[in-house]
């Protein structure tokens, strides 16, 4: 384990003055940092512990949406009453991932800021431009079966890991984030990103920035959804593709449709214009095979993982009639209904 | 707010440079911890992990050091009634918390529940993961999601037994959730 000096706030004010400085990172649960610098691969100088910050409860907001505080536990926010009845995509997703202790230690904050699982970005003796911008990627032309299909860079094809992002991405939820020069909200699509030519940034966060809360917009997504996740073990792994659906029906007629993607890309793929083709239409195999032949559009493999995309393919079609039928997949009861 | 320097041995100044910081003492930070129902005051450094003050400052070695990732749950500790990895955890951010081991839960000759039914089931071979396995059912049981086996394997598998005991491990947790469910309590 690295060494570092420590400081712990008890206000967002103080914790981002601490946070302003170079090479300093935020301590939440810990679930992942912990992990990374005992892997030598986060060397941060300062740790800010942030856990007392008073950022720990689920809120109701007006007009109907609810706001979950960034140190809102995964396990409080997806056991949360309100959250289970109203967004229950959410905490399908995240039963989905980790295991028990770590989703009791693990943050809402903490989720959306966890850096990929990519065997190259973890093992120091090997070359990541993620972790060492400039030095290589390892993955490209290496073992590369867990790695992205879509958004890649000739830089990195690492992909986020995260189960609540992907069901975030597909609620459109926003992200309320505290930096130095003040407040700012940042929708969850334009919060993480593609790797491009600086795969070391994983997100749109600007140094200093401080996650204090995830807001999910009044929206009615509870009566047809599903979290779809395909992975090597039926528990505790990442997932291998993963696929969030949001839909509504009237009359026989999907309305809206919103599909995102996990294990795929570096961030949660989502499609908008494929999604547009499900609006008006009626639930059926023909018109999902197309949806998901348009999302998976330009996808490649890179060699291990060229399973995905058909893997893919096949996962959206099942997770569109399973969102139809109102039959999410269970978290508990992993066959494929 | 608590702020110390902590700057040691390792620490380079930053990453450009490469030069080291010289040697100096290690600053430790005080914490309060009750530690199975005994309360203690304390020293740590603030890279020292839960499991770590457990096992070698505390000699708690009950709790065991599996992988030191968060992927085995052989660390699995009860904090303020909450099972967490306490491999992952740093033990300063954790002031004024109550932590339950497998020590504190039973004895010799006064097993808890669950340590008994771990016997009759044959739940364990090398009972390496056991202590995290029964810190984990007791956190299971806490939490109060489990009513069928189903969920009670999906909710137990942060915990990994390479003797392959799952089934009886299974057997064993249901068989006290079982017993509690019909109203009968540990003393």
């Amino acid at each position: 384990m690295i060494r570092f000096d420590y400081s712990r706030p008890s206000g967002v004010n103080e914790a981002v003055q601490a946070g302003a400085g170079a090479q300093v990172a935020y301590l939440a649960g810990g679930t992942n940092l912990v992990d990374l610098m005992k892997e030598n691969v986060a060397r941060p100088l300062h740790v800010v512990d942030i856990n007392r910050l008073p950022l720990d409860a689920i809120e109701e907001m007006d007009g109907g949406g609810l706001r979950l505080g960034a140190l809102v536990t995964n396990a409080d926010t997806a056991y949360d009453e309100r959250v289970q009845r109203r967004y229950p995509l959410l905490s399908s997703a995240i039963l989905a991932g980790a295991s028990p202790q770590l989703r009791n230690a693990a943050t809402n904050g903490g989720n959306l800021n966890q850096r990929t699982r990519c065997y190259y970005f973890y093992d120091v003796d090997t070359p990541c431009n993620k972790r060492n911008p400039g030095e290589g990627c390892g993955a490209i032309g290496g073992v590369n079966r867990i790695h992205a299909i879509l958004g890649t860079s000739d830089h990195c094809i690492a992909t986020h890991p995260s189960d609540m992002c992907v069901a975030l991405a597909a609620l459109n939820a926003d992200i309320h984030v505290t930096g130095p020069a003040g407040e700012r909200v940042i929708p969850i699509g334009e919060y993480h990103r593609l790797p491009g030519d600086e795969p070391w940034r994983d997100n749109t966060l600007k140094t200093g920035e401080l996650v204090t809360a995830i807001d999910l917009p009044a929206e009615d997504f509870a009566s047809h959804y599903t979290y779809l996740k395909l992975r090597d073990r039926l528990s505790y792994a990442f997932a291998l593709v993963s696929v969030a659906v949001a839909m509504r029906i009237e009359d026989g007629a999907i309305t809206e449709a919103r599909v995102a993607l996990g294990g795929v890309a570096h961030k949660p793929w989502r499609s908008p214009s494929a999604e547009e083709l499900l609006v008006g239409e009626a639930p059926g195999d023909a018109i999902f095979a197309t949806v998901a032949g348009a999302i998976l559009e330009g996808a490649q493999g890179q060699g291990d993982n060229d399973f995905k995309i058909d893997l893919a393919r096949r996962a959206i079609v099942r997770a569109l009639h399973q969102a139809a039928n109102g039959t999410p997949q269970s978290q508990t009861d992993k066959r494929i209904a | 707010m608590i702020t110390e320097r902590a700057e040691a041995l390792h620490h380079t100044a930053g990453r450009e440079s490469g030069k080291r910081v010289a040697a100096t003492p290690i600053a430790t930070l005080p914490l309060q911890l009750t530690i199975n129902g005994e309360e203690r005051a304390l020293q740590v450094e603030p890279w020292t992990t839960l499991l770590d003050l457990l096992r070698e400052k505390l000699d708690l070695t009950g709790s065991k050091k599996g992988c030191d990732h968060g992927q085995c749950g052989a660390c699995t500790v009860l904090i303020d009634g909450k099972r967490i990895n306490s491999c992952l955890k740093l033990a300063v951010t954790l002031d004024g918390a109550e932590i339950t081991t497998i020590e504190g839960l039973g004895q010799p000759g006064n097993l808890h529940q669950l340590q008994a039914a771990f016997i009759e089931h044959d739940a364990f071979q090398c009972g390496y993961c056991t202590p995290g396995q029964i810190c984990s059912a007791q956190g299971l049981i806490n939490e109060g999601h489990a009513h069928s086996r189903a969920e009670v394997r999906e909710q137990m598998s942060g915990n990994l037994c390479r003797c392959g005991a799952y089934t009886n491990i299974a057997d064993a947790v249901i068989e006290v959730l079982d017993r509690r469910a019909n109203g009968e309590k540990q003393e």
